[in-house]
């Protein structure tokens, strides 16, 4: 098919993209490898569950309505099961590839003169002796669990690690009735404490969180780690052990807890694959983005946690500027320079002539404005100025070609979420020399079954990196290429992880690689 | 922090050229320290495939070296390391579609033939026999049981930890030191100088930069090239298979996109296909049309590759020298100076018979082979 843009992503950066670009008149494709829209934090239980809604997630659970219905009213092609393997430049913009799922056999692309990739990220699991014994689960999958199908992981859980999802896996798991043996995190709250400005937002949530653990008496161990998981078939336990202020474990502090499910997580990371192949600058681990979310490459923006981890509020706020930004682009125009026209409420209509509808007349389907009202922090006045009248900018500024520009509360929210999503970053970092408690027979790439211990034969032979490591070891060579490993690899390595370079966002049938080739073509 | 290390030689770059010159140099009683800006196998040497062909060369000075390498890496196998280097002695078979192409591969075979290779013809009907999984209907092949395999950063690791070398990694090489006769005395590196009467230069791709840090010009050029990987397979492929237009495309002088792929498994299970050849500079941009040739030539060979997903794709880029041999041997121009450079898609093959013979050079021996072909001084002439 061909369209304007092709959003690739449907989380919450995906669909605020791709509701304010066909808001402001852009034919948008939203392509996704999940069966339904709505990305990681909006994975829904299935409908037929017919669930009582978590509490935790409820004004969450406004913002999705907005944007689901939102979508519904679009004009917006929402792309599901579309797993995109390649991004290919093209004379006239780009072919999105996608593979059809779930066999991901049969091809399908798309045509866009610019993407705008919202690709999210994954989670990252560093590993400790015991963590491939089942039981241990990671803490999205065991969110995803309770989320998407409602299955109860187990009955006595440690949730450990470190990072902010952990709080609402555990209070989530507690909800669900599972008995929380311990919330075992190994940052040190004074360090959050250091950020509490920045955090101010998150504290608050987080405050929820601990009220919760609190209700569901929860122990909270901070500064903290798990050295072993014991089981013979299945979890039966884990040893926590205190860290010293250098990150080390403190000897002779170590306690078993038993439990049959540890649900564990290390932060995310961003997928930056697309981006990589793409040929788009790269800032350590995440796509560098220009204030308006563009790429350095021509026709390429990027939104969410691709860009760097923040949370649903801030991938939603990178999504709508993004979204703006391209759709201005594509109407030959620079977005309206803020402050700008501004609609926070979904039932004001499009103004009629400051938004241009490219490809028919019709004004654009659905709320013109998708920065929803729930997901906008410290929201500003909901004014709409009539077009010319708006303070700043000259008229001129404004002439008939020019799109909305993005929503003031959306700017301010990124700068402000950036800020504590950098706050964040930098008070929940795993223990420094957590490599040094991992046993040479802990496996090390889960993928191609290799150890510590050959990993460390291998720096041994001469490997210095990742990508060494990966050739003497093969650790990385297997089938996540090294997503689940590498941090891990890096630690070892004792370099700081690089980006890997995955051509393929998604293993690509040799047939459908054939089948494009001008000469098999004509066969 | 400078540290300053006196030996007999220093080896420039920790890929597998450089690790068979200080195999061989240890072997011949020197001190080698073997120093690389990187890792070990971090250049072209973990960016390529490892065949060891004898199948793909015209009689010929490279024939020669690939003859004297092949020998040399099954003297190493049986010395031990063959199953540290994954060494698999499992033969080529080279295809031809149309009878044309058979006759021109049965041309060649017969010339190889004559300078030692072992290359037995094989009728379309024997084929499968080689070959269980190959498209029906091809015109016929040649079996050439000397082709062998090895996995090329694992062969540069272990060649180098045999050598008991001393190896310094993450450490630049920025200049070559030279004596008020002109004569070369060692490098000098982003920490400290390291003195030796000779440098081997093994920079690979790199080769032409170091020659000019010692004054002297080695037109050294990239040539990229795509490897297609896939999932892990059982064993299906027992052989190193390839179609006979490849051979055309080694010797070929067009810079533009060539391919015919090698398709070999490897002991994990993954099936390499590659690989391409382009000359684009050090341009590391995924290029799907060259991944779309070797997917078709690929699954032209084996249809049932088809169905098999590729996980990945890398590039490296071969270093390659205008008349497409390498630069083996001493530096008239820099007394002291020794080239192992310059191997263009045949490295990892050659890079026990280039060691061999630097050795040789640098222990005061007459070469086992003429080295002629191989002046490193050789481009300069021409341009004069
Ligand atoms: C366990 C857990 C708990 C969390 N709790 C909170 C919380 O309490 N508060 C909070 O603010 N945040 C939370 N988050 C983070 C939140 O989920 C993310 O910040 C948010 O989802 C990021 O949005 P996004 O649009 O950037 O990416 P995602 O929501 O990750 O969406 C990315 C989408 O891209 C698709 N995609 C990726 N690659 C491809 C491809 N190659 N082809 C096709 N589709 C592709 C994916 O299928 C996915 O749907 C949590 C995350 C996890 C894992
Ligand atoms: C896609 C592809 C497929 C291939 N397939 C095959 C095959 O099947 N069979 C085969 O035989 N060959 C193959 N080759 C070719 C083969 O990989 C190369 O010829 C071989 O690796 C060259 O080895 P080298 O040791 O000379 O160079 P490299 O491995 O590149 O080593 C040179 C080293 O020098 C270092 N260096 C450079 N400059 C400096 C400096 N100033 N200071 C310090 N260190 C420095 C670099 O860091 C590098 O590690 C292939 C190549 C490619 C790209």
């Amino acid at each position: 098919m061909r369209t304007d843009l092709a959003v690739i992503g449907a989380g919450p950066a995906g669909l605020a993209a791709a509701l304010a670009a066909s808001a402001r008149g852009v034919r948008v494709a939203l392509v996704d490898a999940a069966t339904q829209p709505g990305g990681q934090f909006y994975r829904q239980p299935a409908a037929a569950l017919g669930a009582g809604r978590p509490e935790a997630l409820h004004h969450r659970w406004r913002t999705w309505e907005r944007l689901r219905d939102g979508l519904a009213a679009s004009a917006v092609r929402a792309l599901t099961d579309h797993h995109v393997w390649s991004v290919e430049r093209t004379p006239d913009g780009f072919t999105v590839h996608a593979l059809l799922g779930p066999d991901q056999q049969e091809p399908a692309e798309v045509h866009a003169r610019a993407v705008l990739l919202a690709t999210g990220g994954y989670e990252q699991v560093l590993p400790f002796p015991g963590w491939t014994l089942p039981g241990v689960v990671t803490a999205g999958g065991a969110q995803a669990m309770l989320k998407g199908a409602l299955v109860v992981p187990g009955r006595r859980a440690v949730v450990a690690g470190t990072g902010p999802l952990l709080l609402p896996v555990a209070t989530g798991l507690a909800a669900a009735g599972v008995e929380v043996a311990a919330l075992v995190e190994s940052a040190a709250p004074r360090r959050l404490a250091r950020h509490a400005p920045a955090l101010a937002g998150k504290l608050t949530e987080g405050a929820g969180h601990a009220a919760r653990l609190l209700r569901h008496r929860v122990p909270v161990l901070t500064r903290h780690t798990v050295v072993r998981a014991h089981g013979d078939d299945g979890l039966t336990g884990v040893t926590v052990a205190a860290l010293d202020a250098q990150g080390r474990v403190r000897p002779g502090t170590e306690r078993h807890l038993p439990c049959d499910t540890l649900a564990t997580g290390h932060g995310m990371l961003p997928h930056t694959d697309l981006a990589e192949s793409l040929g788009c600058r790269l800032d350590g681990l995440t796509v560098a983005v220009d204030p308006e979310q563009r790429t350095n490459v021509p026709g390429v923006w990027a939104a969410g946690e691709a860009t760097g981890i923040g949370g649903a509020a801030l991938a939603l706020a990178e999504g709508h500027i993004a979204g703006c930004s391209a759709a201005a682009h594509l109407h030959d125009t620079a977005p309206a320079p803020e402050p700008s026209v501004v609609h926070l409420h979904d039932t004001a209509p499009a103004p009629g002539p400051s938004v241009i509808h490219l490809h028919d007349t019709a004004p654009a389907p659905g709320p013109s404005v998708v920065y929803p009202p729930g997901t906008a922090p410290a929201p500003e006045p909901s004014v709409v100025h009539p077009p010319g009248t708006a303070p700043g900018p000259e008229p001129a500024a404004h002439p008939p070609g020019t799109v909305l520009g993005p929503a003031p509360a959306a700017l301010k929210a990124r700068t402000r979420l950036a800020r504590s999503a950098a706050a964040l970053e930098s008070a929940y970092a795993p223990p420094v020399h957590w490599p040094e408690q991992i046993t040479d027979d802990t496996v090390i790439c889960r993928c191609e079954e290799v150890t510590a211990g050959a990993v460390r034969e291998a720096l041994d032979l001469g490997a210095g990196d990742e990508r060494t490591v990966k050739l003497l070891s093969r650790a990385g060579m297997g089938w996540c290429q090294g997503r689940m490993c590498g941090t891990a690899v890096a630690a070892l390595a004792g370099c700081a992880p690089t980006p890997a370079k995955r051509p393929f966002a998604r293993p690509v049938p040799l047939g459908v690689l054939a089948r494009q080739h001008p000469q098999e073509g004509q066969s | 922090m400078s540290e300053s290390l006196t030996c007999d030689v220093v080896v420039v770059g920790a890929g597998v050229v450089g690790a068979a010159a200080a195999l061989y140099a240890a072997r011949a009683g020197l001190d080698a320290v073997v120093v690389d800006r990187g890792p070990v196998a971090g250049g072209t040497t973990g960016a390529g495939e490892g065949n060891l062909l004898v199948s793909d060369k015209e009689p010929g000075p490279e024939l020669e070296l690939a003859l004297l390498s092949a020998r040399l890496w099954a003297d190493l196998a049986r010395e031990g390391l063959g199953r540290a280097v994954e060494y698999e002695a499992k033969g080529g078979v080279v295809v031809a579609g149309t009878d044309r192409a058979l006759a021109g591969l049965e041309k060649l075979a017969a010339e190889q033939r004559a300078a030692g290779v072992e290359a037995v013809p094989v009728p379309p009907d024997r084929l499968t026999d080689l070959e269980p999984y190959l498209t029906p209907g091809l015109a016929g092949g040649v079996h050439y049981p000397q082709d062998a395999q090895v996995m090329p950063a694992l062969a540069a690791a272990h060649l180098l930890r045999a050598s008991k070398a001393r190896v310094l990694t993450g450490r630049e090489v920025t200049g070559v030191l030279r004596g008020p006769d002109g004569a070369v005395c060692g490098v000098r590196t982003d920490r400290g100088d390291l003195h030796a009467p000779a440098v081997v230069n093994a920079a690979g791709t790199w080769g032409g930069e170091v020659a000019a840090r010692a004054g002297v010009s080695l037109p050294v050029l990239p040539r990229r090239g795509f490897v297609l990987v896939t999932e892990p397979l059982p064993p299906r492929i027992r052989h190193k298979v390839y179609a006979a237009d490849y051979v055309a495309d080694v010797a070929s002088d067009s810079a533009a996109l060539q391919t015919s792929p090698v398709v070999e498994g490897t002991p994990a299970g993954p099936v390499l296909i590659g690989a391409s050849r382009e000359r684009v500079g050090f341009d590391r941009s995924l290029s799907l049309p060259a991944l779309r040739a070797l997917a078709a030539g690929a699954t032209g060979l084996f249809p049932f590759l088809a169905g098999v997903r590729a996980m990945r794709t890398y590039a490296g880029f071969r270093p390659y020298l205008p008349d497409h041999l390498p630069a083996i041997g001493a530096d008239p121009r820099a007394p002291g100076l020794f080239h192992a450079c310059g191997h263009e898609g045949a490295g990892i093959g050659l890079a026990t018979g280039t060691g061999h013979l630097i050795a040789q050079v640098l222990a005061g021996r007459t070469p086992d082979l003429d080295l002629g072909p191989f002046r490193p001084d050789r481009f300069t002439e021409e341009a004069e």
